[in-house]
């Protein structure tokens, strides 16, 4: 384990057996090791014997603000529907934050999802999280049976071969072109902050494909999502989808078809895209998760730079700034909307 | 029955002849880069050595989505409503280098549905030549739960990988017919049946002792319906279908009936206990309404509720559940506590 990884494992520890222990807390939301290399486990400390087993590195990276709203529910003291919460503050959560955590944190106090003097943000300025996949991609699929990182590089062991990666080569695509590691709200911090990145080609990726003709952007969605098993982790996995119902489980009306038929397919992954649209804070988590491979987190993308362009505007920065597509302004940009002065204009 | 083998050079002759009758499938690399399963002919070879495929072959014989049958659907057309039987695909099926895990799913799922004729009949127009293992990956534990590396159920035939050669051993009649019918396969040479007996031989000696399936069957896991370690399991889940969706004995559908312009017809698709609408009633109640008791009903079906009904554990170990669960939850660690409490 690198020095540095061991060091944050340890504040985390530390920080959250005092959080626990103090009754600041009633659980403590972090990340212990998994069973196999390259993975962690989102992991919930209840008291300070259990905060032993969290554990920090380049592998977490599934957004831990997806398990806040339920697992603040599941602390309160259960009542019937209607019934008001009882007086007094409710138990609060310890919870681990990196920058685009806790923006996505910032999205759910906004849309009232949490509440924000429910959650302790402990923040961690992140170093990117590596992508399994492309350490896999690495050593060409091979049976990894031990991933040993290192400050800045990982060391690869299977059956009869040893590779050492640089770490900033498997780091994931989202993490490459992340321009605010620091966590944006906290309550406490551990290690110090970076800075804000400058990265001059963060929309690479995503102009590359806008320079592509309609028919040839249609191909690359169509071969990107063929793989698509509709096993939904994408979704799940995703701290902006909270609602009740899926628009894809509603039944009356059924807006879309249950199988893998490619239209079907493609209507889902375009509607959990749009309904992101200005929430998104690309980190990673839906395309971490996929076990197809597939980067529907370009989609998203795509929407995060077309909300930058036309509101100036990225999510979850701070609590103020409301949300450009739940908000109206006389002077909000319509530009993308036919109207017929436009329509004369092209004739 | 009498073996045969084919020389390596002559694997992609051997592929284009089964191309001939057969539509073949085998391992290959993706455009994900991962191993799954792919259209094979003389040009494009299985390539191996890379443990299971990313899916089950389930998608062969549980296809997403089965049609069960047709009908028009407005009712001023003769014969509307009245149900025909869909236009069923008469290619034949050959899946060659399927592990011993994956074939031998298709013998456990056929017990729960014995009686399914569209099951039955892809089952009986696919043809599975296998692969055994010389040795397990990371993630797999076949030997735990009454498989083996070497396991020959469910095959047709049973592939041997040597330096030169593979060696075919027909299991079937099935397998017997297309082998002497097939031209680039010969008879083993002396050495080829010795090196065929060494690699068994070598496997063995390789396997443990490890028979968590009879433990597990000797013990009453009711009493761990209510055991704490549920919340624990299940606290990471985020009932996903990735565990269900990639495990070759998860065979649960749903089934729907989707008419257009008139044409309607009534698919099966695949379901799975994860996800909340599994279970959900018309009224509105849920009986499996919180993750803790679908991820209980998920190990439970597998390793309590389908040995009761039918013997064996429904879990073959290839470990793809272990390998792609997005948050590390792991069967072989549920089966560990299990035995443990």
């Amino acid at each position: 384990m690198s020095s540095l990884n061991e060091k944050i494992t340890k504040q985390i520890q530390a920080t959250a057996k005092s959080m626990l222990d103090s009754g600041k807390v009633a659980a403590f939301l972090g990340y212990t090791k998994g069973t196999l290399p390259g993975t962690m486990q989102p992991f919930v400390a209840r008291n300070a014997e259990e905060a032993q087993r969290l554990c920090w590195n380049s592998f977490c990276v599934l957004n831990l603000a997806n398990y806040l709203p339920a697992l603040l529910k599941s602390l309160e003291p259960p009542r019937k529907r209607g019934e008001p919460p009882p007086e007094g503050p409710l138990p609060r959560v310890g919870v681990l934050a990196t920058g685009c955590w806790s923006r996505n944190m910032v999205v759910q106090i906004q849309e009232n999802q949490i509440e924000r003097d429910r959650v302790v943000i402990v923040g961690i300025s992140s170093r990117g999280m590596v992508s399994r996949r492309k350490v896999e991609e690495f050593v060409g699929f091979q049976d990894i049976t031990s991933i040993d990182e290192q400050e800045n590089s990982l060391v690869v062991k299977g059956n009869g071969f040893e590779e050492v990666i640089n770490r900033w080569d498997v780091i994931r695509d989202n993490c490459k072109t992340c321009i605010h590691p620091d966590p944006v709200i906290y309550d406490e911090l551990i290690g110090g902050l970076s800075g804000d990145r400058k990265i001059p080609d963060r929309f690479r990726q995503v102009e590359e494909i806008e320079s592509l003709t309609v028919d040839q952007r249609w191909e690359w969605f169509q071969k990107e999502i063929s793989s698509c098993i509709r096993c939904y982790a994408c979704r799940n996995a995703c701290p902006l989808c909270y609602c009740p119902t899926c628009f894809v489980d509603d039944s009356r009306p059924q807006w879309v078809g249950k199988s893998i038929d490619e239209v079907d397919t493609s209507l889902f992954h375009i509607l959990r895209a749009y309904h992101c649209a200005g929430r998104c804070t690309d980190c990673g988590s839906c395309e971490s998760v996929c076990p197809m491979g597939i980067r529907m987190r370009l989609l998203t993308k795509k929407l995060q730079k077309d909300v930058f362009e036309l509101y100036g505007f990225e999510p979850g920065l701070d609590l103020d700034t409301p949300l450009p597509l739940s908000t109206y302004k006389m002077d909000d940009p319509e530009d993308f909307i036919i109207t017929d002065i436009k329509k004369g204009d092209q004739k | 029955m009498k073996p045969f083998v084919v020389e390596k050079a002559q694997l992609g002759d051997l592929i284009d002849a089964l191309s001939k009758e057969y539509e073949v499938f085998g391992p290959a690399q993706t455009d994900k880069g991962y191993y799954d399963w792919q259209r094979l002919d003389g040009d494009r070879l299985p390539e191996f050595n890379n443990g299971v495929t990313k899916s089950s072959i389930k998608t062969f014989f549980f296809p997403q989505p089965e049609v069960l049958f047709e009908f028009k659907a407005r009712a001023n057309e003769p014969d509307a409503f009245r149900l025909k039987e869909p236009q069923c695909d008469s290619a034949t099926t050959l899946l060659f280098g399927v592990r011993p895990c994956d074939a031998r799913s298709v013998t456990l799922n056929s017990m729960p549905y014995a009686n399914d004729p569209y099951f039955q009949k892809r089952v009986s127009d696919t043809v599975i030549i296998g692969l055994l293992c010389s040795e397990g990956c990371s993630t797999c534990f076949c030997k735990w739960i009454g498989g083996s590396p070497t396991g020959k159920e469910g095959m047709d035939v049973a592939a041997i990988e040597l330096d030169d050669v593979f060696f075919l051993e027909p299991i079937s009649e099935k397998g017997q017919q297309i082998l002497e019918n097939v031209a680039p396969v010969r008879s083993p040479l002396e050495k080829e049946h010795e090196a065929a007996e060494h690699f068994l031989e070598k496997a063995k000696a390789q396997e443990g002792t490890q028979d968590t399936a009879s433990t597990l069957r000797s013990k009453e896991l009711m009493h761990l319906y209510e055991a704490g370690f549920w919340k624990q399991v299940s606290e990471p889940c985020i009932n996903c279908g990735t565990c269900t969706f990639l495990c070759p004995t998860c065979y649960c559908f749903d089934i729907q009936d989707e008419t257009l312009r008139g044409k309607g017809r009534r698919i099966r698709y695949w379901d799975s206990c994860m996800f909340p609408l599994f279970t959900q009633h018309a009224s509105g109640h849920n009986p499996r309404g919180d993750k803790l008791k679908r991820v209980r009903n998920r190990f439970m079906h597998k390793l309590k509720y389908f040995p009761d009904r039918f013997g064996p554990v429904s879990c073959v170990g290839c470990g793809r559940c272990v390998r792609d669960c997005p948050v590390n939850i792991d069967i072989r660690q549920v089966l560990r506590t299990m035995l443990e409490l």
